[in-house]
């Protein structure tokens, strides 16, 4: 069964549909990595998924159950995480904190994934008492993906992870999603840098006008001529 | 000596009581901004409520107190705090979780606010008539009169009973609370909410809870404020209309959203309220013959009855030097 089924979702917000139908499945071992141009409806579709967003028709399903239009909260008692794209901390709260806030929902001890996620972020380790919003952008994303990792997801939304960093940062974030994803957590992912983003995907699904233009895997979307010219600059 | 005596007396001991008083007020409204992101106008009326409470309390047990030897309207203070915190929530739940449900803007929820002090001034009224009450029925308030070890202070530092009591009350309150901010879960969870609305939703933290605990707390604070304050003064039902312009003006003061800035906030409108209408004739006096003027024989910055305008003009002067505050809150 797949970890997340979406099928037709039609959603938007105050009644103007920004979504036209859109079809994605994951699978836990998945990197599904959505592209498009602006405005095609790539940050709604995740907002869609993590119950942000109003869906009007169609149906989300995690593992075969219905999730359609269900809380964030509900959602995150259901191990699926959601990093946004901007204001993805909490600022005046220290590192540590962030990542408590994060495991806010579970009710064992959590202790050990503090140390993992600091293992998994050594940057993070050093500056555990510092307030986040201290944190330069390449550590605040790592700070933000730590704290969705607190949960233990399954499933793991990324809107644009790698805005406004640096190449540098960026091959790093992408290297630490591919282990993430190793360690047997789906990943769904809005990227602005299609390119780099479809060589570590699965999955590739380029949306055009809140619709699936392409959906394949990554590796053919970079090699299809089509795709290339329309979405990919050449 | 005793014209220094005299500026301890009406000055810092004052300043310091009415202080902790409004401190103890705006904390709690820059609590309620910073979670729901409104200005709750009908704080001064919780405060007001609570003092009720406390009073409705000791009305009805008034022995407890000589028993134990402290004022029976402080021994009631814990369960004047949790009715008035209890009330708070349910005025959540009727009025203005129904508006943020609908997502309106702040000014609506501003505005029910208003609807709901008028609501409470006027069932305080309707239980407790309009008169002013002592909150002492079968007790009697301490007043201590501590001489100074100076030859020339004759005259004694006045400090009563209730006034010590609200100290510890503040102590105890501001320990608290910042051990609950930094140490607990949920604590930590109000930080959260306060810096980031949206990420603590998305990241699974019960905002619900969240905005039930702020009011709790509020209301506590609240209820400990109006209490302690009419125990040493009297109760009055209009109290919440002295009480509002200053507890605002500290927590904008203070930089809204900011509890510590409240607390700083409330002793800065405190002195600054005492200090101007101290009598300065009073200081100058030992040094009139050395003064280029004749010496009034009242000599303050603004008139007693002119108290309330020295929190409107600090409100003034920082909305427009420093709409921050002091501690770089949220503007309104």
């Amino acid at each position: 069964m797949a970890l997340l089924e979406a099928t037709n979702v039609h959603g938007g917000y105050g009644g103007m549909n920004i979504l036209n139908g859109v079809n994605m499945t994951i699978d836990q071992s998945d990197i599904g990595v959505i592209v498009g141009p602006n405005g095609a409806g790539k940050s709604t579709m995740l907002k869609a998924i993590f119950g942000l967003l109003h869906v009007n028709e169609g149906s989300i399903l995690l593992r075969g159950e219905e999730i359609t239009n269900a809380e964030p909260t509900v959602l995150v008692g259901k191990k699926m995480a959601f990093v946004p794209q901007e204001k993805n901390i909490f600022p005046s709260l220290s590192v540590q904190e962030n990542l408590e806030m994060g495991a806010f929902s579970r009710k064992d001890d959590f202790a050990h994934m503090l140390d993992q996620v600091y293992s998994f972020f050594p940057p993070l380790a050093d500056k555990r008492n510092q307030p986040a919003g201290e944190l330069s952008g390449g550590q605040r994303q790592m700070v933000a993906m730590g704290r969705a990792l607190m949960i233990e997801p399954s499933l793991l939304l990324l809107d644009e992870p790698t805005a406004g960093l640096s190449p540098l940062y960026m091959a790093e974030i992408f290297e630490r999603i591919i282990t993430i994803n190793k360690a047997g957590v789906g990943i769904l992912m809005v990227e602005q840098h299609a390119k780099q983003a479809l060589q570590i995907a699965s999955k590739g699904f380029v949306l055009a006008a809140g619709q699936n233009r392409f959906t394949d895997t990554g590796e053919n979307l970079l090699n299809d001529p089509e795709v290339a010219k329309a979405f990919l600059g050449g | 000596m005793n014209e220094l005596v005299f500026f301890l007396n009406n000055v810092v001991i004052s300043g310091l009581v009415i202080g902790s008083i409004y401190a103890l007020g705006a904390v709690g409204i820059t609590l309620i901004f910073s979670i729901l992101r409104f200005a709750h106008f009908a704080h001064a009326d919780m405060m007001t409520l609570g003092a009720f409470f406390a009073f409705f309390l000791t009305a009805m047990f008034p022995a407890v107190g000589p028993a134990i030897g402290l004022p029976t309207a402080f021994v009631m203070l814990p369960i004047a705090m949790a009715l008035t915190a209890v009330t708070a929530i349910y005025l959540d739940k009727g009025f203005y979780k129904p508006l943020r449900k609908h997502n309106v803007k702040p000014i609506v929820i501003v505005m029910a606010s208003l609807g709901v002090t008028l609501m409470l001034q006027g069932l305080i009224r309707m239980f407790m008539g309009t008169s002013a009450r002592s909150m002492y029925i079968d007790d009697r308030k301490d007043i201590y009169r501590i001489d100074l070890p100076f030859e020339l202070a004759s005259r004694p530092l006045v400090i009563t009973d209730p006034q010590i009591l609200l100290f510890v009350v503040l102590i105890v309150s501001v320990i608290s609370l910042h051990l609950f901010l930094t140490r607990t879960r949920l604590g930590k969870a109000m930080r959260a909410m306060s810096d980031n609305p949206d990420l603590a939703r998305v990241s699974g933290i019960n905002t619900d809870t969240v905005v039930k605990v702020t009011w709790v707390i509020a209301g506590c604070l609240a209820a400990a404020a109006g209490t302690m304050l009419s125990l040493d003064v009297t109760l009055k039902p209009d109290l919440s209309f002295h009480l509002l312009l200053p507890i605002f003006a500290a927590a904008i003061v203070g930089g809204v959203g900011h509890p510590y800035g409240a607390l700083a906030g409330g002793f800065v409108i405190g002195f600054a309220e005492t200090l101007s209408v101290f009598n300065w004739a009073v200081l100058l006096r030992p040094f009139r013959d050395y003064l280029w003027f004749d010496l009034p024989s009242s000599l303050a910055i603004v008139p007693t009855e002119f108290k309330i305008t020295v929190p409107f003009f600090i409100l003034l002067a920082i909305l427009v030097w420093r709409p921050t505050g002091l501690f770089k809150g949220k503007v309104l």
